[in-house]
């Protein structure tokens, strides 16, 4: 058992009643209506939660629906999952925020947060009526996708969202940067003829934001960090006492831009892959905290979207089924301690929105977790991929460690099929 | 053009010269296959100045030229290579395919697969498209162009044009100059003559050189002086306006008068450096009518052997059906 709210990491016994955890019987006082599961050699952790998914529900349900989406997330080991507003409609009211966490709730198993947007239709013009998404439950907002590039229109949106005590969560890209960028801009961009989306491009709006925040003192939340040029601004503003959280995608923890040679659209993504010196310097940065948590930025895309030239080719990694499989190589190989994975996965994520209690298998908590093999070897397929869409670029290639049982207010929401 | 011996080692016709499927760019090619393909061009430049200028060799098979990007000149030099070698020749271009209706380029040559073509010549504005196609049909591809990544035939062609005037390829200092950044000339020729031995720099305003080294051995000057200094082949590329204007450079006249080569500049070079560009020229922006028009230009050449490079691309790579 991984606790990491309470530091455990041992050998434990869990029981389970009426959806909460409980401490240990005596001896002698186990009812005979117990069902009794023997998980020796697996890992029990709190339920998986990610700030960052894109379920496409309503408008392209063609790639992913809030069904298949949140199937994918229970066999990935998340029991909360918060999705991004660039649906279409755009989720920036209280209608269509009411009409998703209505779908979701049908569905049942992993619960669902929406995230509305910050401006009105992703437009960057006008900002959204933040306080009508706040009473209809949403917590943070973001226009994921895009950039609010605009300081005034920011500042703005910082301030207003503070109005609230919401979570500000931005897409950190200089657009004027990035025009027709279709890759990490390095040598690998040039021998390949793509246009390169430079590091700076992220850098610039990090720390333009956090200039921002130290004004309005605002909850501010950077999505996808991708550039090691970013992390001293993270840092700094997290010494001088900001609320600011920052979040990595498993991809850019285990992948570079040397992936995309042979122009590979499954790892054509934004933010882009980078450089190996980038990717180390974000496994150390999680490891000792300047980055908060990890999120997928499950972004589903049908074969038609990815099937097709590199420049045409959409943006996105299909996520939440292959995360922990992708992040215990890892904790293999040294670069990330297994308890900093489970409380990125958990614990931290849970702390960078408001309101959302910190997961955790103590006594009387919501029996949320997640059970891991995690030495189990398996490839996601098409076939057996519960996502929708299946643009992962580890499709059909071995991965150690999976998810085999995820528990959501004490009902199994995903048990894997050989693990009946 | 001199068809006078070359000191480089001719590739042995008899030992077996892997000859790959498709020519997707130049980053894949081996000495020897690179020495093969300028060997067979040799063989087909006289046909082209015959009375009657066409030979048998591919009779029977198709070639499909899908264009969809401008092309005149490469477009044609492929039309006439088929054709000279008795191919059946279709062009597709942009504006008359179903590209500009909507269709996917993968549905367009799905379609073309149906017709059973032999070797689909493919300009495409984006980089990888050849890639991309090779990777999804059962026809061999030629990349005519991709975007900003590759043009393998016009390296070949500019081999094959220095080969026959100074005999060989290694040893040789070549200066490529101008927009390196947007040029997929300059990384096929760099892939090329680095694999054949040869010292290739770049010269370019900085805006338009690659932020980072492609090449940890090519290095590059933001002046034309350090780059042509004692070079045997400069190379100058087509500026184009709206890339000037989107690398926010000020005017074609200060590009002229800064980075356009004169006489003046040739003076840097090696006497008798060759004098390449792979056209169409602005003439008085990136090169001074003198120097394009003067003793020491093979851009002429480069037409010519162009023709005979890609009989010999379409031969290796129709002939190679049959196997």
């Amino acid at each position: 058992m991984i606790d990491p709210a309470r530091s455990v990491d041992r050998v434990q016994d869990l029981w389970i009643e009426h959806g909460r955890i409980l401490g240990a019987p005596q001896q002698g006082q186990v009812p005979e209506s117990a069902e009794i599961m023997d998980l020796t050699g697996h890992w029990i952790t709190p339920g998986f939660i990610d700030l960052h998914t894109h379920l496409r529900e309503p408008g392209q349900e063609y790639k992913e629906d809030i069904a298949s989406g949140l199937r994918a997330a229970a066999a990935g080991g998340f029991t909360t999952i918060c999705t991004m507003a660039n649906t279409r409609p755009v989720n920036d009211n209280k209608s269509i925020t009411l009409a998703m966490k209505e779908r979701a709730r049908e569905v049942g198993g992993t619960r669902m947060i929406p995230f509305g947007a910050i401006t009105r239709g992703l437009r960057g013009e006008e900002l959204a009526d933040m306080g009508e998404l706040r009473e209809a439950g949403v917590p943070a907002i973001s226009d994921d996708g895009r950039c609010v590039t605009d300081s005034a229109l920011m500042l703005r949106a910082l301030e207003y969202a503070s109005n609230f005590d919401m979570l500000v969560i931005q897409h950190c890209e200089d657009h004027c940067l990035t025009q027709g960028a279709q890759m990490h801009d390095g040598p690998t961009a040039h021998r390949l003829g793509l246009r390169g989306w430079p590091r700076e491009a992220e850098d610039i709006i990090v720390a333009r934001d956090i200039i921002l925040a130290g004004r309005t003192r605002s909850r501010y939340h950077v999505a996808h960090i991708s550039s090691k040029g970013s992390l001293p601004w993270i840092k700094e503003a997290k010494d001088r006492g900001l609320r600011v959280t920052a979040e990595v995608t498993p991809h850019h923890l285990a992948l570079t831009d040397a992936a995309v040679v042979g122009y590979n659209t499954f790892c054509k993504v934004n933010p882009p892959l980078r450089e190996e010196q980038d990717r180390a310097a974000l496994v150390q940065a999680l490891q000792d905290g300047t980055i908060d948590c990890i999120a997928t930025d499950h972004a589903p895309h049908s074969s038609m979207e990815k099937e097709c030239e590199f420049e045409q080719a959409s943006v996105g990694i299909n996520g939440l089924e292959t995360a922990l499989g992708t992040l215990l190589a890892l904790v293999r190989n040294g670069e990330l301690s297994a308890t900093r994975l489970v409380e990125a996965l958990t614990t931290s994520a849970a702390r960078c929105l408001p309101d959302l209690p910190a997961p955790s298998l103590a006594d009387g908590a919501p029996a949320d977790l997640t059970v891991i093999a995690p030495d189990l070897e398996w490839s996601p397929t098409k076939n057996t991929l519960r996502s929708r869409s299946h643009n992962t670029p580890w499709l059909d290639q071995r991965l150690r460690g999976v998810v085999t049982r995820t528990m959501v207010g004490g009902n199994w929401a995903h048990i894997r099929p050989d693990h009946d | 053009m001199s068809t006078s011996p070359s000191k480089d080692t001719s590739s042995n016709p008899q030992a077996a010269v892997n000859i790959p499927r498709h020519l997707l760019g130049m980053e894949h090619l081996s000495k020897e296959q690179i020495l093969h393909h300028l060997d067979t061009a040799r063989t087909f430049v006289e046909v082209s100045r015959r009375p009657v200028r066409k030979v048998p060799a591919l009779k029977g098979k198709t070639v499909i030229n899908l264009f969809c990007e401008p092309s005149t000149r490469t477009r044609t030099s492929f039309e006439l290579a088929g054709k000279r070698l008795s191919a059946d020749v279709v062009n597709i271009s942009q504006a008359a395919s179903s590209l500009t209706k909507g269709e996917s380029l993968l549905d367009t040559c799905k379609t073309l697969e149906a017709l059973h073509p032999d070797v689909v010549v493919l300009r495409h504005p984006a980089s990888g498209a050849a890639d991309f196609v090779a990777s999804q049909v059962r026809f061999s591809v030629v990349n005519a162009g991709d975007g900003m990544h590759e043009h393998p035939t016009q390296a070949l062609l500019d081999a094959f044009t220095i080969r026959e005037r100074l005999g060989t390829l290694k040893g040789l200092k070549v200066a490529i100059c101008g927009d390196i950044l947007h040029s997929r000339v300059a990384r096929s020729n760099a892939w090329l003559l680095r694999t054949m031995g040869s010292e290739v720099c770049f010269a370019g305003p900085r805006p338009l050189l690659p932020p980072h080294p492609i090449w940890p051995d090519v290095p590059m000057y933001d002046r034309l002086e350090p780059a042509l200094e004692g070079a045997d082949v400069v190379m100058v590329l087509r500026i184009q306006r709206e890339r000037l204007k989107s690398a926010s450079l000020s005017s074609l006249e200060e590009y002229a008068r800064l980075f356009g080569l004169g006489p003046r500049q040739l003076l840097f070079a090696k006497p008798g450096a060759l004098i390449m560009h792979p056209g169409p020229i602005n003439r008085g922006v990136e090169i001074d009518p003198r120097v394009a028009d003067g003793p020491q230009s093979v851009i002429l050449d480069q037409v010519e052997a162009g023709l005979a490079t890609r009989m010999a691309t379409l031969y290796l790579l129709a002939g190679n059906h049959e196997s």
